[in-house]
């Protein structure tokens, strides 16, 4: 198979001792800037740039690659360790890993999040070697109404998650949705929301959003039992790896459903983001353990990790082929690209074969020297928890308050992330469940907007959603997703441990 | 973690009743204003071109607007054990306030000495005083973490972050 | 990149890190004034856009080159179709070590929203280049030329015909609107979306039938085949004359006045900063970027985008911009786009 053999070239072109070691690099730094808020990937990658302006272009797309992928197993660590996830699509990790950190199975959590993470990215690797050129244009079929029903599909197969009052669960959204139509519409180019008040003209960030509500929320409420932090017995077990990649093994229906769901929203191009929730959503759905999500199941670490990790991989392909980035931290390697002379598009799996499939090689070696780094520090993680919260309390404070900064670079966002931290604090105890809050900030604005973009086509016509079979099956497929939860409440009597309290 | 605050001794500050009717004023309130910018942004659905800025912001608005009515009128007259069981006991919160209110005053130092040395001081005092830490202890970290975070953002990974004084002094 | 000898897993860290990011100081020719301290390149732009691409590419190459003693720091500020930026640079009265790299939304934002900057409240530091605009079908479409594609219009339905194209009233809108005068009266349905590469990627997926995109955001699906260019809205020919397809250079694509379309519009890519400063201080910015101008790198990248060359600064400049100012003026005023405007 020519793929094979191309490959075989790209591993020889990856396979050098100093790009090698430009991995090692790239995945400590990756690992670092993931950890740290204020230091996200795309700032990363960004500064980093520069510097390698005096590689050759193979290697330093392998190192800031590397980075990238040293990143994305780093916004595990802070999700799961203190509830503060640095990146979109690490808000579900949080859902289960944090609860199991709060039971002293951090390690578990850590190594369950690693392992997932490189099942789906290595299983997107392998899509894109094998299919790449059937799939890239895949992505073209993708206009505003195909983006939309995206959307509604992510909501919808979240819809009925929140236990509790049902009024909450809407009271939530539908704040999320209000707040993000803070700031310019991007439709009229009107300004939403913002009052006369230059602070609100960017909106309200997601990070500083989740980072108030969970971060600094969770800090509050561990004040409130006194200087304790839940889950600091954590157990440093030797072997730890091992006896939960066992356990990881029951979860294989879970792992392959994330993957498919992962790999189709990365290639399409919906993103890591809406993946996670859905294949999250879903697992917890379908899964016979569904009722404990939550609550710290391991399963429920395994779904948003595997999906998000799939989507965030395979996304790298319509980059390369259609020079649309699929997230920020893309869209800064795509830049470098161009500054390195090479243009991406149709053309550059024919023009620059070597480099692309040194990209593709290096993909595959990269994700497995993550996967060794990071389980090796899981203990080294882990004992994170084992530091006195009187330490970890002001110091987690200050990464926050350096995190919700370095968004927009403004002292507003500070505060705003205090005030966020009240209202998580109060919603937390009052349950009202935070998830549904969060996706609406992070996905709501793209939502209406690709729905407005589909009425403008449409001259205002609703039968754009049922146009062809792509965005009607995905419509139909998340009006179903919608009646599931009546459907299910129907046949089946409500069981006790549903009333319990929400993910948060 | 809210089953840990029910120890008889600690007398309650709030019932659950009270916050819920607090945070549900609070989410008409923020309902109401979000119409009212809707409003001036017309929230019609335009011929030919769907719908206008407010349309999104209105719906969204006013069905928030419902849900925190139908959770006001619930707090108001329901009568679960769930409402009137305390929501923080007066121990409890003052507590979250031995965090809350230093966080406050650390952020708002930040603009004025610049976030390193607002980082040491509070995370200093914040050990001493709260988690009674030894002072050497709580110097050493307190010196320790801004250095650290110093040399990462602004040596390492150039992110400017608000500074004071004292770095002006070294030059920065 | 050095640091490869691991001796603890804390350790590899920090030399990692140290052995990546070792800040190059070497000295350069004196100057009057220097900057004291790092300087923050502000972009009043998402990541990934043309002029994001500009300004990491001029940090890039003023890091390689070793042009400045201080490191270069590159922020984005977007917010309110980078109101924001604008609004942080107004704020900093004074402050030398502050640059931001503008686009038309310089003009374009205050009218439309409102927000209240102008650019005279910022000093004129010097153009970089000038960023051409091409208008774009799919291939797969008959029309070979701007006349053909406008003549379609004129005898289609009003509306009938979708352009794609960056942002909401701002400059994609604008040359929209002004392709109409030439429509017997038919309008086009401006559908706006987030970046450069988005729309041309939906131009190539058949979901609108052209865009205005600016070459570097085109250039890659032209050459795969996936795009024609029907003309260019300058008034003179690109000067590029490399072909980048088989059969066609930048030169050859006609301007949009030989196709009976008078619509001349270029984008202005240059820098300002922060008003009160002194006028060494803006020497040498001024000095910087003749440099980086005169790199290499910076003639590959004008070409491969192939923008419009031109450099000024001083006098010149202020006066190019107080003219182009009045000239988005009268446009946004023709086309409704001012704020307050129904």
């Amino acid at each position: 198979m020519e793929e094979i053999s191309s490959l075989m070239q790209g591993f020889g072109v990856a396979l050098t001792p100093y790009n090698l070691a430009l991995m090692f690099v790239g995945i400590v730094l990756g690992v670092i800037i993931g950890v740290l808020p204020g230091l996200g990937g795309a700032n990363g990658v960004a500064i980093l740039l520069p510097l390698t302006f005096s590689m050759p272009p193979t290697s330093a797309i392998i190192m800031l690659s590397c980075i990238y992928w040293g990143a994305l197993f780093g916004g595990a660590i802070t999700s799961i360790l203190f509830n503060i996830p640095g990146e979109p699509w690490s808000v579900a990790t949080t859902f289960d890993g944090h609860p199991m950190a709060r039971q002293g199975r951090a390690d578990e959590a850590l190594t369950a999040a690693f392992t997932s993470s490189f099942v789906g990215a290595f299983v997107a690797v392998v899509v894109i070697t094998f299919l790449a050129p059937l799939i890239a244009r895949f992505a073209l079929q993708f206009g505003p109404a195909e983006f939309f029903s995206v959307f509604f599909l992510t909501f919808a197969s979240f819809v009925g998650m929140g236990r509790g009052s049902p009024w909450k669960t809407i009271a939530a959204m539908a704040l999320g949705f209000a707040l993000a139509t803070v700031g310019m519409d991007g439709v009229t180019g009107q300004l939403r929301m913002t009052f006369g008040f230059d602070q609100l003209l960017s909106g309200f960030g997601f990070l500083i959003a989740v980072i108030g509500l969970f971060g600094i929320g969770e800090i509050l409420a561990s004040m409130e039992t006194g200087l304790q932090f839940k889950g600091s017995e954590a157990k440093l077990r030797l072997g730890v790896v091992l006896t939960t990649w066992k356990k990881l093994l029951t979860y294989w229906a879970t792992s392959i459903r994330s993957c498919v769901i992962g790999c189709w929203m990365g290639i399409t191009p919906g993103g890591a983001t809406p993946a996670s929730f859905m294949s999250y959503g879903l697992a917890k759905r379908i899964s016979p353990r569904g009722a404990n999500f939550g609550k710290g199941e391991m399963e429920g670490v395994v779904a948003p990790e595997t999906a998000a990790h799939a989507a965030g991989t395979s996304a790298l392909l319509p980059m390369l082929t259609l020079g649309i980035p699929g997230s920020p931290t893309a869209a800064v390697l795509l830049g470098g690209l161009l500054i390195w002379g090479l243009q991406p598009g149709p053309l550059l799996f024919v023009e620059q074969k070597e480099f692309v499939w040194g990209l593709i090689a290096s993909m595959y070696l990269g994700n497995i020297v993550g996967l060794i780094v990071v389980l090796t520090c899981v203990p080294l993680f882990a004992a994170i928890l084992r530091v006195p919260f009187s330490i970890v309390a002001p110091v987690i404070l200050v990464i926050c308050a350096i995190g919700a900064y370095t968004v927009n670079n403004a002292m507003f966002d500070v505060w705003l992330m205090l005030v966020f931290g009240v209202v998580g604090y109060a919603f937390n105890k009052l349950d009202y469940p935070l998830a549904p809050l969060v996706l609406a900030i992070v996905l709501g604005d793209r939502a209406e907007e690709s729905f407005r973009q589909s009425m403008l086509l449409s001259q205002g016509n609703l039968s754009i959603f049922w146009s062809n079979p792509l965005v009607a099956s995905i419509m139909s497929l998340g009006l179903l997703m919608l009646v599931w939860p009546l459907l299910s409440s129907l046949r089946t009597p409500k069981t006790p441990g549903q009333s319990a309290a929400a993910p948060s | 973690m809210h089953e840990q605050n029910d120890a008889p001794e600690e007398a309650s500050l709030a019932s659950n009743r009270v916050l819920e009717i607090i945070v549900a004023l609070a989410l008409l309130t923020v309902s109401a204003v979000i119409i009212y910018d809707s409003i001036r942004l017309g929230f019609g659905w335009v011929e030919g071109q769907g719908p206008a800025a407010g349309y999104f912001p209105f719906y969204i608005a006013s069905v928030l607007g419902i849900a925190s009515l139908a959770i006001l009128l619930k707090a108001v007259v329901g009568n679960t054990e769930e409402l009137r069981e305390s929501f923080v006991s007066r121990v409890a919160f003052g507590r979250v306030l031995t965090v809350l209110l230093p966080s406050i005053v650390y952020v708002a130092a930040i603009q004025y000495i610049g976030l390193y040395v607002a980082s040491a001081l509070f995370i200093m005092i914040f050990m001493i005083t709260v988690g009674r830490e030894s002072v050497l202890r709580s110097i050493m970290v307190g010196v320790a973490v801004p250095v650290f975070f110093f040399l990462m953002f602004e040596k390492w990974f150039l992110v400017p972050l608000p500074k004071g004084p004292l770095e002006a002094m070294l030059g920065y | 990149m050095k640091a490869l000898n691991y001796p603890s897993m804390r350790g590899c860290i920090g030399a990692a890190i140290a052995g990546a990011i070792s800040v190059v100081g070497l000295a350069s020719s004196a100057q009057a004034w220097e900057p004291t301290k790092q300087v923050t390149f502000i972009i009043p732009a998402g990541t990934g856009g043309g002029a994001d691409q500009m300004a990491r590419f001029v940090q890039g190459v003023v890091t390689k080159h070793n042009l400045m003693k201080q490191p270069m720091v590159v922020i984005n500020k977007a917010g309110g179709a980078g109101a924001e930026g604008f609004l942080e640079v107004k704020k900093s009265k004074g402050d030398p070590h502050q640059i931001i790299i503008t686009l038309s939304n310089l003009f374009t934002t205050p009218l439309a929203t409102g927000v209240p900057f102008n650019w005279k409240e910022l000093t004129p530091v010097a153009m970089l280049a000038l960023d051409q605009f091409v208008l774009w079908v799919n291939s797969e479409t008959s029309y070979k030329s701007a006349k053909d594609y406008i003549t379609a219009i004129s005898a289609g339905a009003d509306k009938q015909f979708k352009m794609g194209g960056t942002g909401s009233k701002q400059e994609d809108q604008i040359i929209t609107v002004a392709l109409e005068k030439v429509t017997g009266g038919k309008h086009f349905t401006y559908v706006p979306y987030r970046g450069g590469g988005e729309v041309a990627v939906q131009l190539v997926g058949k979901h609108v039938d052209s865009t205005v995109n600016n070459p570097i955001e085109a250039v890659a699906q032209w050459r795969a085949g996936a795009l024609r260019p029907l003309c260019i809205f300058d008034d003179k020919r690109s000067t590029y004359t490399t072909k980048v397809t088989t059969d066609m250079a930048w030169s050859d694509i006609p301007t949009c006045k030989q196709s009976g379309v008078d619509v001349d519009y270029q984008m202005l890519r240059g820098i300002f900063m922060p008003g009160g400063v002194t006028k060494e201080q803006v020497a040498f910015y001024v000095d910087l970027f003749k440099k980086v101008r005169e790199t290499p790198d910076w003639k590959e990248f004008m070409e491969k985008g192939a923008f419009n060359n031109t450099f000024m600064s001083g006098d010149e400049y202020t006066k190019w911009v107080a003219a182009a100012e009045t000239r988005h003026q009268e446009l946004m005023k023709g086309a409704g786009f001012l704020a307050g405007a129904k």
